[in-house]
């Protein structure tokens, strides 16, 4: 540690900090553009230009005789910040009226608004008027720039955060800057797109309007959006988000910096592949084969707008929970070894906690299973080289993993507490001797093929707790509509070992119910969901999982002990 | 010794056939420097170039045989010499005439100051527009690798060299050090950040030391004659200021502009700009005076006509307000010449060759040539000219705000042309009058 002093306020900064860290660890704002703490320094913006100077052993403090910019200037022992100080100030409002120089000032009409470092800055350190009499520059948007991602070349202030993200991030390095001046540009080779699958990061990455997502493009003012933090549940590096919605509908995902699990970025098969949440395909209410059901029809009657004669205030769901209740204590009594619970990687810990805990409370003969585990091809690693082929294991500073789920690890941690071992659906199928089924699912894409339908046949009892129709729902006694990511706490285990919690951002869709829920009032356990008491039981009850305890898993999450490396079962 | 009696060192073979061919080069007692450079140790042959006092003529003026000590000792793996031939600073062309005239003395000075910095890879910068250059160097190249005067084992002396010829990328920035580095590498000229310095990391991420084509033409003549002789030339250190590295040696003055007589001339550092220009120019063309010289390239600033006194040394132009000596490149320009004019035209080249990386640079140089055109449009306003000179004092590396000097060479002119002619300035805008000079050429 080293001891700092910024505007007076003396801090204890990382030898490793630059002026900026340093800074913002004393509370105070260095305003830049081009520095970012994941790509190289390249200090061109010469915003972030402060005074630098030292402080002796004696008292004294000597300053530099010229401004430094605080991205490029590491800091030591007494070093003295001053960014309050005339010089720094018209230095700081000179950049800014020079990067207003050319810009349209579209803010009306620029997605970016709102978050904009441009107009935080202008607000913050710059003037309020430009001194520019000439016309100005003009440039042409460029909306080919990727399949995702559009160009307003007139905002851009050639920071070059997105040239050196292809570069050095993905490794792609379609963008670069053309011309030269105050006529460049950033750009792409003709007929090469920025389209990699990182590509969707430069949004994030520019500081200002210029580069903008085309799915997020003039469908919401950012000031609407209320912000969640979760977790991506794409696949096992468990990518850190934000989730932006607005009357609950989720209009981008955004990453979120954590450095215990993916670092600043995140891939955009999980940035725009979010949308699923929103389709009209999803289960919606709660279903009751013929046979089972009270009523006379197979589905509970929709319930019939307000405002008509005859209200129904019945509860679609109480009923349906109650009688498969009964209905799972009957099928243990027949044959408690044959009730196969199959638990699915998109449950987070607490709902597989409740649902496992639940049934070996009935009876411990009962079998719980873990469902598919989703695997698309090899782990992507970033960034690549010039031929596409992937970086040496030490380079690696991003992957993109095979396993498509957020929690094998946490699901199994479950099952070998309460079982003892991990067991797959595949191994049950293999045997055909269970009887009865609850299966969660939760899967993004249909997870129930040809071949597994065919081996569960018609088990005497078959509950399906999922968010899509499928097969198994059709022919389901029981449907129990769940929810997706953004619609539910919880807690995943990614494929470090590393717990995070997701906190939901929106309702679920018509009657259905966020999965811990749906197992709280199946369980009939007392109160109301909730993940951070659940977690604290977990921590005490499930020795693997005992990191949990702390309930609060902070920003980062916190690392369990875990056989991490183990392999996918087949 | 006197400018009268000044013989010439580094054109003393211009103008003599074949000057440019090695057997011509060695019949006038070429190559024997880099025998005797051969025979000594390389710390021996960089205490010689320091002693001499030696300062780079690229610009800087930063002492050669410091330089080479800043690489660092105990290195594995190469060390890198580029010598930068990018010469485009407006006025300059001292470097052409060394190397289509005498290519075989810069060549000399080159595998001498590589034998002294331990380098075997030299990478010569060459700017592309200089087509004669690049074949007159090609040439004297083979021919030296064909007389074992370059390769391996030069000379017998177990001292193995490659020179490679490598053609510029049509910048002005490529001249800056770093940005010849980054050009060199096969990228954007976009200049480093500094620290490290490339003598701890340049080309290739290797030590690296960028000397300039006139430094290496004294190289050769320093080993034969000393360094003793060449302090006896130019201006000694002033005793009273520590810091002056003081201005010794033979010094190529390029005159163009207004005169009668513009080229290229050689003489011993510290000419007063009105000497050179009335006894080695021919004096102001059409009988006319004055109204401002450029000393040292356009980047240098301008001095008036009542600073024309002051010597051309390293120091010198500093003193009246001038960035330094720069490539000691003057420019006249007459009373004829409206000031408004020439600094847009000046304005007009950086707001070009602004690599763009920098805000201040990128924006600033193009904003001072929007106001300058507005200005020569009959549309200026008196306060332009304060806006002009806080665009000027807030780019460069003297304030911080760059990262290289190019930034520097382009606000000097207007805090120059503006500080010393004001009232022209004034009576421009208030006349209202357009200009009638078309734009200059030069920038496009």
């Amino acid at each position: 540690m080293a001891k700092v002093i910024v505007n007076d306020i003396e801090v204890d900064a990382d030898p490793k900090d630059n002026c900026i860290l340093a800074a913002r660890k004393a509370g105070v704002e260095i305003p830049h553009y081009c520095w970012h703490e994941s790509l190289s320094v390249v200090a061109s913006c010469r915003m972030c230009l402060v005074e630098v100077g030292e402080r002796k052993p004696d008292g004294t403090v000597v300053m530099g005789p010229k401004l430094v910019p605080g991205c490029q200037t590491p800091i030591r022992e007494g070093t003295v910040i001053r960014t309050d100080t005339d010089k720094v100030k018209t230095t700081q409002a000179m950049t800014l009226e020079l990067l207003l120089l050319n810009h349209p000032l579209d803010c009306s009409i620029c997605d970016q608004a709102g978050e904009c470092y441009l107009q935080d800055y202008t607000y913050k350190f710059g003037k309020a008027h430009s001194r520019l009499d000439e016309p100005k520059i003009q440039r042409m948007d460029k909306y080919h720039i990727g399949e995702q991602i559009a160009l307003f070349t007139d905002r851009c202030v050639m920071c070059t955060r997105c040239v050196r993200f292809t570069r050095e991030i993905s490794g792609t390095a379609e963008l670069q800057v053309v011309a030269r001046g105050s006529h460049e540009e950033i750009d792409v080779f003709p007929e090469v797109p920025c389209d990699n699958k990182l590509a969707g990061n430069v949004v994030d990455l520019c500081p200002v309007g210029a580069l903008c997502s085309k799915d997020f493009l003039y469908k919401k003012r950012v000031w609407w959006l209320t912000h969640s933090d979760s977790v991506c549940t794409g696949c096992s590096t468990g990518c850190s988000i934000q989730v932006d919605q607005s009357e609950d509908k989720v209009y981008r995902l955004r990453p979120r910096e954590n450095p215990l699990a993916q670092g600043h970025f995140m891939c955009d098969e999980g940035r725009f592949g979010f949308k699923y949440i929103h389709d009209d395909l999803r289960l919606k209410l709660p279903k009751i084969s013929a046979s089972f059901s009270k009523a006379p029809a197979s589905n509970l009657p929709d319930r019939k707008p307000s405002g008509t004669a005859d209200l129904d205030f019945s509860d679609p769901w109480s009923e349906a929970l109650s009688i498969a209740r009964s209905k799972i204590k009957e099928a243990i009594k027949n044959d408690a070894g044959g009730f196969v619970a199959v638990l699915s990687p998109f449950m987070s810990v607490e709902e597989a906690y409740l649902l496992a805990g639940f049934l070996k409370g009935l009876d411990q003969r009962i079998r719980l299973v873990l469902g598919p585990v989703p695997v698309v091809g090899g782990d992507d690693k970033y960034p690549k080289d010039s031929k596409g082929q992937s970086p040496a294991q030490d380079k690696v500073k991003f992957t993109i993993r095979a396993e498509k789920c957020p929690n094998r690890l946490g699901v199994e941690a479950i099952l070998r507490h309460y079982e003892g071992q991990v067991v797959t659906l595949d191994n049950v199928l293999h045997k055909a001797d269970a009887t009865a089924y609850y299966f969660v699912g939760g899967y993004i894409q249909g997870w129930v093929t040809e071949a597994m339908d065919r081996a569960i046949g018609k088990p005497a009892l078959l509950i399906v707790q999922d968010i899509f129709p499928s097969p198994l729902s059709n022919r389901a006694d029981f449907v129990l509509p769940s929810a997706s990511f953004a619609e539910r706490d919880g807690t995943y285990v990614n494929h470090s070992g590393l717990a995070q919690a997701a906190h939901g951002a929106i309702r679920c869709p018509g009657d259905a119910r966020a999965d811990g829920r749906i197992l709280m009032e199946l369980s009939q356990r007392k109160g109301l969901f909730n993940a951070m008491t659940l977690r604290k039981e977990i921590g005490r009850t499930v020795p693997a999982l005992a990191a949990l305890s702390v309930g609060d898993l902070g920003d980062y999450g916190v690392k369990i002990a875990t056989t991490a490396s183990e392999p996918i079962l087949s | 010794m006197s400018n009268e009696d000044f013989k010439p060192v580094l054109l003393a073979r211009q103008g003599k056939p074949n000057s440019h061919k090695l057997e011509t080069y060695k019949a006038d007692g070429g190559y024997q420097a880099l025998a005797k450079a051969l025979a000594m140790k390389n710390t021996e042959v960089i205490d010689v170039v320091k002693a001499s006092g030696l300062r780079g003529r690229g610009g800087a003026g930063f002492p050669t045989g410091l330089k080479w000590t800043f690489l660092p000792k105990d290195v594995s793996g190469p060390i890198y010499l580029c010598i930068n031939g990018d010469e485009s600073e407006p006025g300059t062309f001292n470097n052409r005439v060394l190397i289509e005239q005498d290519p075989h003395q810069v060549l000399e000075g080159i595998v001498i100051s590589s034998f002294a910095t331990r380098t075997t890879t030299a990478y010569f910068y060459l700017r592309y527009e200089y087509g004669r250059c690049y074949r007159v160097l090609k040439d004297a190249i083979d021919e030296m690798y064909a007389n074992n005067l370059l390769g391996k084992n030069i000379l017998g002396s177990g001292y193995d060299l490659d020179v490679h010829l490598h053609r510029g990328a049509c910048a002005y920035i490529c001249g800056e050090e770093t940005g010849l580095i980054e050009s060199l590498e096969g990228k954007r000229a976009w200049p480093r950040i500094k620290p490290p310095f490339p003598a701890i990391e340049g080309a290739f991420r290797r030590p690296t030391v960028v000397n300039n084509v006139e430094t290496m033409a004294c190289i050769p003549h320093i080993l034969n004659h000393g360094a003793e002789w060449f302090m006896s030339m130019g201006v000694p250190k002033d005793p009273n200021n520590p810091r002056d590295a003081g201005s010794y040696g033979p010094k190529l003055y390029c005159i163009s502009g207004h005169v009668n007589k513009p080229g290229l001339v050689e003489l011993p550092m510290g000419i007063s700009a009105r000497d050179l220009i009335d006894k080695h120019a021919g004096g102001v063309w059409k009988g006319r005076k004055a109204k401002a010289v450029v000393p040292g390239g356009i980047s240098m600033g301008f001095m008036s006509e009542k600073e024309l006194d002051t010597p051309l040394d390293f120091a010198g132009p500093g003193r009246v307000g001038c960035l330094g000596l720069g490539t000691a490149a003057v420019i006249v320009i007459d009373d004829h010449t409206s000031m408004v004019d020439v600094l847009y035209n000046a304005c007009r080249f950086f707001a070009h060759e602004s690599c763009g990386q920098c805000t201040p640079c990128r924006e600033g140089t193009a904003w001072s040539t929007k106001i300058l055109e507005r200005i020569r449009d009959g549309r200026g306003k008196l306060s332009d000219i304060d806006l002009l000179l806080e665009i000027s004092g807030s780019m460069g590396t003297i304030p911080g705000t760059t990262i290289c000097g190019l930034a520097d060479g382009a606000a000097w002119p207007m805090k120059n042309a503006i500080h010393k002619f004001r009232p022209e300035f004034e009576e421009y805008i208030q006349s209202g009058r357009r200009s009638e000079s078309p734009a200059l050429a030069g920038s496009h």
